[in-house]
């Protein structure tokens, strides 16, 4: 079943996607066929397949709790478009 | 038509571990400058992978058990996805159809001895975002991301409680309990605690819900009682006049005490939830578990009732007596020391013990005088040994010193004097200085009798047997 064009730039403004007529047009179309391939699966019966989370082993690694130092303000700020005062800059919002 | 207040409590628990969720950052950042205890994990930087913290699932299960939630032995992470300056990684990672755990209820008592169960509709684990600071003066809005990455439990009561009083009773009651677990700081102004409400009216007797407003930022528990109030009357206003209520957004102003309309969302939450692909699942073995939960407390409300219970305790005393773990504990070692009237001990421990912790700023735990002490200081009152002022001065001087009562009653040579022959004496030295007074009496003045024994106490610093004066002096006086 097809996405509605409305769908996809719904999911686009979700992304935050600035999409043309083209895209949406061409995405529609392949997210549809993927959508499509998904539906075929779920037509599998899996009721006596246990659910696998992943390839590596079944149980999450878990770790001490125990503090370490990271990066630092100076070097986070090596990735700051604009900064004041040891923080992200960023326009205001007005209420 | 009168009204019934529907109220369900949205509360995000900062959980007191020392480093984050899934990074090895510091967790408590209150000291430390902006951007300051960040790393590639939670500041979502390409091709890390997040660890999970086992203290923060050991705190998750500790809480959820005090909470009556059942515990799930396994649990899934999952990807809320949404953008926002104060979340690098574009999705936040929480838990969503396989939380920590389901269920769950709290009976709170109210002050007209009611109790009030509040169901927990949703408890699990997932992390904190940074946090922005708006300045539209100055044209910017500046983003600390020390925040990112500390370990919350989200937890969503039913539309269970029924008035502001009762919110404000179940915050009270819930912060106690974090704290009493050790999970939580729980303080609210320091946002450890943070709670949005929901509040809708219906018709009394209806079972429908009707539209709700949310509140948010309200940073005590006096505010969420405050600002639920005044939600409540501005529904009945509106309802009263014919009025729709739309499910608006309400901010807390605490400056004008007042709720302000947040701006609306742009487009309706759409999160698009998935399983979290970097983490396995959470698997809680039945012997982690109960290792856990091998030192788990009994709980303060549990205590309160076998204080009344047992002890026969007023509500009053027990109320106080739990307020906080150690000086429960305290309490209870203080009593099996003593072994003898309960109140008694309560009396010394809410009268002068909790006031010398007011002053210090300790806890009970951490005073040199000892439950054990405190309990020698009530027997030597009891046995006659000193009087209840030395009693309440040697409070003092053991936590100064960190000596036991004993030793300072005999190096200080503070024992009651009770031999008749020595106060004899300083009676009749008081009689022999005062003529007037003697005489006074003798006319029938017998209100003169508390000054007589008050001199001789002077005269013996204190350590008298008031009692025995008195008897000297009426002998004496006849
Ligand atoms: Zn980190």
């Amino acid at each position: 079943m097809p996405l509605t064009l409305q769908e996809v730039e719904h999911i686009a403004k979700l992304a935050r996607l600035e999409l043309t007529d083209e895209e949406k047009t061409r995405y529609r179309e392949q997210l549809s066929a993927i959508l499509d391939h998904v539906a075929q699966l779920q037509k599998l019966d899996t009721s006596s397949v246990p659910p696998l989370a992943g390839m590596s082993g079944s149980e999450s690694h878990l770790r001490p709790d125990l503090a370490r130092p990271g990066l630092g303000a100076a070097e986070l700020l090596k990735n700051a478009p604009a900064q004041a005062d040891a923080q992200f800059k960023i326009p205001p919002v007005f209420e | 038509m009168e009204y019934e207040v529907v109220i369900g409590l949205e509360t995000h628990i900062q959980l007191n571990t020392e480093t984050k969720i899934f990074c090895s950052c510091k967790a408590d950042s209150s000291l430390d400058a902006p951007n300051t205890n960040v790393c590639p994990v939670c500041m979502g930087m390409p091709g890390v992978l997040p660890v999970l913290n086992s203290r923060v699932v050991e705190k998750g299960v500790v809480l959820a058990t005090a909470m009556n939630a059942d515990v799930q032995s396994t649990s899934f992470f999952d990807r809320k996805n949404y953008f926002y300056p104060d979340l690098p990684k574009g999705y936040q990672i929480s838990q969503y159809d396989r939380p920590l755990a389901k269920g769950g209820y709290m009976d709170v008592p109210q002050a007209d001895g009611s109790t009030r169960r509040v169901t927990i509709w949703k408890l699990h684990l997932e992390e904190d975002a940074g946090k922005t600071k708006n300045d539209p003066a100055a044209g910017r809005r500046l983003i600390d991301f020390n925040r990112c990455g500390v370990p919350l439990v989200e937890m969503v009561t039913g539309p269970d409680i029924r008035s502001a009083d009762e919110a404000a009773n179940y915050l009270t009651r819930l912060r106690q309990l974090l704290r009493w677990i050790g999970v939580s700081e729980a303080d609210m102004e320091k946002g450890h605690l943070r709670c949005d409400a929901n509040v809708s009216l219906r018709p009394r007797g209806a079972t429908h819900l009707n539209t709700k407003t949310e509140i948010k930022n309200v940073n005590s528990i006096e505010a969420v009682r405050t600002a639920i109030g005044k939600e409540i009357e501005r529904q009945t206003r509106e309802y009263e006049s014919g009025n729709k209520i739309e499910a608006w957004t309400l901010e807390w102003d605490e400056d004008s005490q007042s709720l302000k309309k947040m701006r609306s969302k742009e487009t309706e939450a759409d999160y698009r939830y998935f399983r979290e692909p970097d983490l396995l699942p959470v698997q809680l073995s039945g012997e982690w578990k109960s290792q856990i939960l091998a030192e788990f407390p009994e709980l303060p409300l549990v205590r309160r009732a076998r204080f009344i219970n047992d002890y026969g305790l007023p509500e009053y005393d027990a109320e106080i007596l739990t307020a906080e773990r150690s000086l429960s504990d305290y309490f209870e070692s203080a009593v099996k020391s003593y072994g003898g009237d309960v109140k008694r001990v309560s009396n010394w421990l809410m009268n002068d013990v909790m006031r010398m912790l007011n002053d210090s700023g300790k806890t009970a735990g951490e005073i040199a005088l000892t439950p054990l002490y405190l309990a020698e200081i009530i027997k030597l009152v009891d046995s006659g040994t000193v009087n209840t002022n030395t009693a309440k001065g040697l409070l003092q001087k053991v936590v100064a010193t960190g000596k036991s009562p004993a030793e300072i009653v005999k190096s200080e040579g503070l024992a009651k004097v009770s031999d008749d022959s020595a106060i004899r004496a300083v009676v009749e030295q008081v009689m022999a200085e005062a003529p007037g007074e003697v005489a006074a009496y003798k006319s029938g003045k017998v209100g003169l009798m508390g000054w007589f024994v008050g001199q001789v106490m002077k005269k013996m610093q204190g350590k008298a047997d008031a009692q025995k004066a008195r008897i000297i002096f009426e002998e004496l006086l006849k």
